[in-house]
């Protein structure tokens, strides 16, 4: 009790980060198969607490009661050798333990694993890229990189988000502890995961299978939206980018050096898949998959200089002039 | 057994030059040379891995820290991991296992003593190689690199496309020869084992030491060989143009993973059972009692050794495998718990009424036991597929098998070099730095690895270089490298006491523990023919057999 106990509390209170909205926390649940862990953890905390009471109340007895005292005769004590009866409790007991354990668990493993797919549900293909998340809404007609919005699912009007998780490169792992447990997307491996989250906001978590040098830089955001939000964010999405003649110098500069090569614009002639869709780049959040707020110092910063804000990314220094520069970063500002 | 034996076997200071003398540790075919080699190898590696270890605690003491660059730490996170297991804690087991079997069977030495010394040379032989790999990893004319794949090396990072250079072909070649080292030393134990015991030495009168490095020789068999087979076929894939594991070809990556892990798993069991059977020895001794429960121990480990061949893909929850596959390695590894609950339970009943005493040797144990307890609890958790989901790959995984190998086996190891190194050395080790040593290593075991659980459940996952601050992680992650400081100052005093103790340490005499088994009844350290006349013995505990003659043990076994 007081192990499970202890790591509950110690987790629940001292664990909180100052904004709640921040928390990767897996005992905080707000998504159907989260719940379901976190329940079964609830039921698996207990009893191996309860064995550690017993177990370790037994050791702590044996130590304090049978030590050697100062005034020992020097005999030997008794010479026991065993008992049959003994053994045979406590082997039949854990063997009981374990089947509770092992049926609540399959129970669950079926729940979660087995779950049909309602007609409501929207459909995401992941991809995991060295260190970045693609997300496709096939349906939709909607690309967008690193940060995944789903709307918001409640019982009465149930709209689960299911995933297909496949890689571009290494092995990566999904991983938003508030919504489900991991997955991996793993190359030539097609792998499949839900979510129904039941608050609006802002869900962290990262990628949880180590897949090259920046693997701890390769965070992912999930933006719960209400129906409405949700709605508008996919109208907006599947937009072209818009023209802006204001700008024509930055495209010029994008269009005609190596950003092509990788990046893609919707309905300019840059269609690269290497690095992330870059049409409505300003509205998200973040830039480089979590690591930096997107404004257009960050940005700039990151085509000079990618590894000042994450070394071993795969975007290449770019090596253009300040004037380049401060003419593609205004182009790339206008990607709403 | 007669008693002669003691008086006959008393050897002088070796006055030989000093060239001559390490000559002879090169060449020795001798298995308490080759175990203390085993265990001087181990020892080094040991401190070099834990060097590694603190330079990952210190870069990730506070968030977004600069101490090391990604790449540095990704190759000490792989270093630290391949180490530890291939190059610290198998070899010093091994080392043990080569040392005491002998003595405690009667025997001379083992079965193959020249391939025992090969089995070494190539252990040793593959830590140079992995290690080389600082020099030649880039080519000699770069700067040099070691491997950043992690210590699973899962493809396909570890092929050609994403680990560019040799430096994961150093860590390959590094554990294939080793392998091939371990599976010699598997075959020497059973052989060994089976066919050198002494007169009356029957397999149910086996010290069970002898019984569980048996099990461990079979898993280290069958274990060992598909790591082996999977490292040829990376070879392949890098060198030769194969696809077992090349994806972009079409190869398949979780192939890998089962390779790896039906490797993986037995050969957790392949470190815990010897840190078992340690503790067998030492808690019956320091509790004035035979073992409790001989045939059910006895039984439960070979349990151990089968069921551990059938648990390996519950490293893989998160990889994506059917429902019925989850809930069949849900069912094995429950399964596993039973018999090891058992061995705890039968510890216990060997203490009960005993009396104990707070030895060295004898407290690591209880340390061992307690943590033990923890990490298999632990264990039942990540062993819920569910719960996995959200465990696995995080720093609750870290520590909860750091749990079992530092808490659990380096504990056990930790008792055995207490308990063992009079009967190697000739010579007591120091009481009180003894004590200093478990405090300070107890304490720095806590604080990290007890507060690192935490973090995993706030959602840190393993193996990164760097964290966001405001998620809750950052008072865990100082707590958790102070702890690893303290656990570094116990290893120091470790070593001092055992250099110490090798000049200084008052004479051990034969049998300082008044303790029951063979390798007590010969000199300190015993000479090169262990025995002078082969003992005869009657029961499972000859010694006590000899020091009560009024009441034998084998009129009751």
């Amino acid at each position: 009790m007081f192990l499970a106990g202890g790591l509950l509390a110690a987790s629940l209170c001292f664990g909180a980060p100052t904004d709640p909205s921040q928390s990767t926390n897996i005992f905080k649940p707000l998504s159907t198969p989260a719940h379901s862990i976190f329940h079964l953890s609830m039921l698996v905390l207990a009893i191996t607490g309860a064995i550690f009471a017993v177990v370790f109340s037994l050791l702590a007895y044996s130590v304090a009661k049978f030590r050697k005292r100062a005034d020992d005769d020097g005999r030997e004590p008794a010479q026991v050798y065993g008992s049959n009866q003994i053994e045979l409790a406590w082997t039949v007991i854990p063997i009981l333990i374990v089947l509770v354990l092992f049926l609540a668990t399959a129970r669950v493993i079926r729940s979660i694993q087995d779950a049909p797919q309602p007609p409501g549900a929207i459909e995401v293909t992941a991809i995991g890229h060295q260190f970045w998340w693609e997300f496709r809404y096939p349906a939709l007609g909607v690309v967008t990189a690193n940060e995944l919005h789903v709307p918001v699912s409640n019982p009465a009007n149930s709209t689960p988000t299911f995933l297909t998780l496949l890689s571009a490169d290494t092995d990566h792992s999904f991983w938003v502890p508030r919504l489900a447990g991991k997955t991996d997307l793993i190359p030539n491996h097609p792998n499949h995961t839900w979510i129904d989250p039941q608050e609006t906001g802002l869900y962290l978590g990262q990628c949880a299978q180590y897949c090259g040098t920046q693997h701890a830089k390769m965070l992912l955001r999930v933006y719960v939206d209400s129906p409405e939000q949700f709605k508008q964010w996919v109208e907006e999405q599947k937009k072209p980018a818009v023209g802006n003649d204001a700008v024509a110098e930055g495209r010029h500069i994008f269009e005609t050096t190596a950003c092509v090569n990788c990046h893609a614009v919707a309905g300019t002639v840059a269609n690269g898949r290497f690095g992330p869709d870059l049409t409505h780049l300003m509205s998200r959040d973040t830039i480089a998959s979590g690591v930096a707020s997107n404004n257009r110092e960050n940005l700039r910063a990151w085509i000079q200089s990618p590894d000042s804000i994450k070394p071993g990314s795969l975007m290449p220094a770019m090596q253009l002039t300040d004037h380049d520069l401060d003419a593609l970063a205004a182009y790339l500002v206008t990607l709403r | 057994m007669s008693s002669e034996t003691i008086a006959l076997s008393t050897v002088g200071p070796d006055a030989r030059p000093i060239g001559e003398r390490l000559h002879d540790w090169v060449v020795t075919v001798d298995h308490k040379k080759l175990g203390i080699l085993y265990i001087l190898y181990a020892l080094f590696f040991f401190v070099v891995g834990g060097v590694e270890a603190l330079i990952m605690r210190i870069q990730l003491i506070v968030p977004h820290n600069h101490f090391v660059s990604p790449e540095v730490f990704n190759r000490m996170m792989t270093m630290h991991g391949t180490t530890m297991i291939f190059f610290m804690v198998m070899p010093v087991l091994f080392g043990f296992g080569t040392y005491l079997i002998p003595l405690m069977i009667g025997a001379r030495d083992m079965a193959f003593p020249r391939l025992n010394a090969f089995s070494f040379w190539m252990t040793a032989f593959g830590g140079l190689l992995l290690y080389f790999s600082f020099i030649g990893g880039n080519g000699l004319y770069g700067a040099g690199t070691a491997p950043e794949v992690g210590w699973w090396a899962y493809a396909p990072l570890s092929s050609r496309a994403f680990s560019v250079g040799h430096s994961t072909d150093f860590w390959t070649l590094a554990v294939l020869a080793t392998g091939v080292g371990s599976v010699g030393t598997g075959v020497n134990f059973i052989a060994t084992i089976l066919c050198m015991r002494c007169p009356g030495m029957t397999l149910g009168k086996m010290p069970l030491l002898a019984w569980l490095n048996l099990v461990v020789g079979g898993m280290v068999i069958f274990g060992i060989s598909p790591l082996t087979a999977a490292q040829i076929m990376l070879c392949i894939d890098r060198y030769l143009g194969g696809h077992f594991f090349d994806t972009q070809a079409g190869g398949s990556a979780v192939l890998w993973m089962h390779f790896f892990w039906i490797f993986g798993h037995p050969e957790v069991y392949i470190l815990v059972v010897p840190a078992f059977a340690f503790v067998s020895e030492i808690v019956p001794v320091f509790s004035r009692k035979p073992i409790f429960g001989y045939p059910i121990m006895v039984a439960a480990t070979i349990a151990i050794g089968f069921i551990s061949f059938s648990v390996w893909a519950h490293h893989m929850y998160t990889v994506g495998m059917s429902s019925y596959g989850n809930t069949f390695f849900v069912f094995t590894t429950m399964a596993i718990a039973v018999p090891t609950g058992i061995k705890i339970f039968n510890w216990l009943g060997t203490m009960w009424g005993g009396k104990i005493q707070l030895r060295v040797p004898m407290l690591f144990c209880i340390g061992f036991l307690f943590q033990f307890l923890i990490a298999g609890l632990t264990g039942i958790m990540l062993g819920a597929t569910p719960f996995n989901w959200q465990l696995s790959g995080s720093y609750f995984v870290v520590a909860h098998f750091h749990y079992v190998i530092v808490g659990g086996i380096v504990f056990a190891l930790f008792g055995a070099f207490y308990y063992w190194y009079p009967k190697m050395s000739g010579r007591m080790y120091n009481e009180t730095l003894g004590k200093w040593h478990f405090w300070l290593f107890i304490i720095g075991f806590h604080l990290t690895f007890d507060f690192m659980h935490i973090p995993g459940i706030l959602g840190m996952p393993r193996r990164i270089y760097t964290y966001e601050p405001g998620r809750g992680w950052e008072t865990w992650n100082s707590i958790v490298t102070i702890g690893a400081f303290f656990q570094a100052a116990g290893i120091l005093v470790f070593v001092v006491n055992l250099l110490w103790s090798l000049r200084k340490g008052e004479p051990a005499g034969n049998d300082p523990w008044d303790a029951w088994t063979l390798e007590w009844s010969t000199s300190s350290p015993p000479p090169d023919y262990d025995f002078a006349a082969t003992p005869v013995v009657r029961s499972r505990r000859p010694l006590w057999d000899l020091k009560h003659p009024e009441d034998p043990d084998w009129k009751y076994e």
